[in-house]
């Protein structure tokens, strides 16, 4: 069998004057080609979780490692954090500026990634000349650019209105699709995990993964999920 | 021009779209120049019947009578001294702005990049920006001999602070996800701060700019009464030492028109700020 994409080990991570620890020995595995999505409530660690992988957050002890040695990630925040100075082409273009990602960018990319996110007509606005969602459209095709192996979201359309979000998950859903991604969600939203997730880890706390739900077939039941996330079974489970 | 040295910090405005702000801007700018020819047009007939009655008395306001303006002038420009000491006196602000600028963005990113570096500075740049620079004249002229020297130093010294303190400012508001956009799509640290730290300063540090061109402007012109030969500063001396009160006060005109020509410069570097 193929080594998984990503496989994180026995991640601790304690804050500075924090009372516990954020993460206690978690344990996680992400397949090539399949979507995980991390679901958990506010405050649960998942986004340490997420940063530690990002590589924006040092481990304590316990290792992740990934499949290509040369991996490349991007993530996809709950802002969308254009640079206002650029325009929308230049945001989605930034990460062709620096050297680490020279052999994976072209300018070429840049223009079908535009006219797949839809932002052709917006790609000489400024970022303040954006909706909410186009901005988040926008971050995505920054993220995508790169052509990353792994593509993290967290809680990528939590700041936009319901209405918005619903129809920016299935947008996503078809790109990733389309696009046969990788990627990691975290996300506090048990539709917005149904709707992204191949699978669906439940993340109750530092201890980690308590539950998991494949959706390959279908929706696994959405009521199964909510009584998960009542009950909080506090069991640990690989996932 | 004196109405812009002060030392508040003005956040840069980007709320607008840009073509709103050039559309808005145009009608503005036509009514503003309107109403600023009137006010000119009016301080000058106060001017006018200032020295026609109070002053008619006393020589010396006699000599600023609007109407020798034109003569003196002409009187200046044609001994050449007035092109050649306006362009002494640009030259050296220029070369105590570049001094202020190296070291007031490079002090000010420091400043603005640490928290204890900030704790650390905080009283002394307060203390010391108080301090008219003109107070260093003597140490200045004493450390620095005469010449051109003391009067970078002394522009330098005014100029400096505004830069320091908005250089600092703009890299304390930079939004920290910009930094971890950076980051996390694989920017080394010297392309961060090329592609993150300076684009999202230059508006802040275009404003300390601005603000510092004013106030050594306004500390140039005393700064060149010290041993310099040359100048606008100088030629005032020089035009009181001749009774030449006339010329004087053209000078003093010149002093004010350049200013307002630097303001304006510095005003169309701060529009640009859409692009790197």
């Amino acid at each position: 069998m193929a080594a998984p994409a990503l496989r994180v080990k026995g991640a601790c991570r304690t804050y500075e004057a924090a009372a516990g620890p954020a993460l206690d020995h978690v344990d996680m595995v992400l397949d090539r080609g399949e979507v995980l999505a991390v679901l958990g409530p506010s405050g649960s660690g998942k986004s340490t979780l997420l940063r530690a992988i990002a590589g924006l957050e040092p481990l304590d002890s316990g290792s992740i490692e990934f499949e290509n040695p040369d991996e490349r990630l991007a993530v996809v925040f709950q802002n969308a954090a254009l640079f206002p100075w650029l325009s929308v082409r230049e945001n989605v273009a930034i990460g062709g500026r620096y050297r680490r990602n020279r052999d994976r960018y072209s300018r070429q990319h840049v223009e079908e990634l535009l006219s797949i996110l839809g932002l052709v007509e917006h790609a000489d606005s400024y970022p303040d000349e954006l909706s909410g969602g186009q901005a988040q459209r926008a971050a995505v095709g920054r993220a995508l650019a790169i052509r990353p192996d792994i593509l993290l979201l967290d809680e990528p359309f939590s700041a936009l209105d319901p209405a918005l979000r619903t129809i920016l998950q299935s947008w996503l859903r078809d790109l990733i699709d389309r696009l046969q991604l990788t990627a990691v969600i975290v996300t506090h939203d048990v539709d917005e995990a149904i709707a992204l997730g191949d699978r669906i880890g439940f993340f109750a706390g530092p201890k980690g993964f308590t539950r998991q739900w494949t959706t390959t077939h279908g929706s696994p039941a959405r009521k199964d999920i909510l009584a998960h996330y009542a009950s909080r079974d506090s069991e640990a489970v690989s996932v | 021009m004196t109405h812009h040295t002060t030392w508040t910090t003005q956040a840069p405005a980007r709320s607008t779209g840009a073509r709103a702000r050039t559309t808005a801007a145009g009608s503005g700018i036509r009514k503003n120049l309107g109403l600023g020819t009137l006010g000119a047009a009016t301080a000058i007939g106060l001017w006018w019947i200032f020295t026609h009655t109070a002053g008619q008395d006393n020589p010396l306001i006699q000599a600023f009578v609007p109407e020798r303006v034109p003569a003196a002038l002409f009187a200046l420009l044609e001994r050449d001294v007035l092109l050649a000491d306006a362009w002494a006196s640009l030259r050296r602000l220029m070369a105590g702005m570049a001094v202020a600028a190296v070291l007031g963005i490079g002090v000010g990113i420091l400043i603005g990049s640490s928290q204890t570096l900030d704790r650390l500075s905080s009283p002394v740049v307060q203390f010391l920006r108080m301090i008219s620079p003109l107070s260093w004249a003597p140490v200045a002229v004493a450390l620095f001999g005469v010449g051109d020297a003391p009067v970078f130093f002394l522009v330098a010294a005014a100029a400096v602070w505004p830069i320091v303190i908005n250089t600092a400012l703009g890299v304390r508001s930079i939004d920290p996800y910009h930094w971890r956009v950076g980051q996390t799509l694989g920017a080394s640290r010297f392309e961060a701060v090329r592609t993150v730290l300076i684009p999202a300063i230059r508006a802040h540090v275009m404003t300390g700019v601005r603000v510092a061109l004013g106030i050594a402007w306004v500390v140039l012109v005393p700064a060149e009464m010290l041993g310099v030969g040359s100048g606008l500063g100088y030629e005032i001396l020089n035009a009181r030492d001749r009774l030449a009160y006339d010329e004087m006060l053209v000078v003093i005109l010149t002093i004010g028109v350049l200013g307002i020509i630097l303001d304006l410069l510095t005003r169309i570097l701060l529009l640009d700020r859409r692009r790197r």
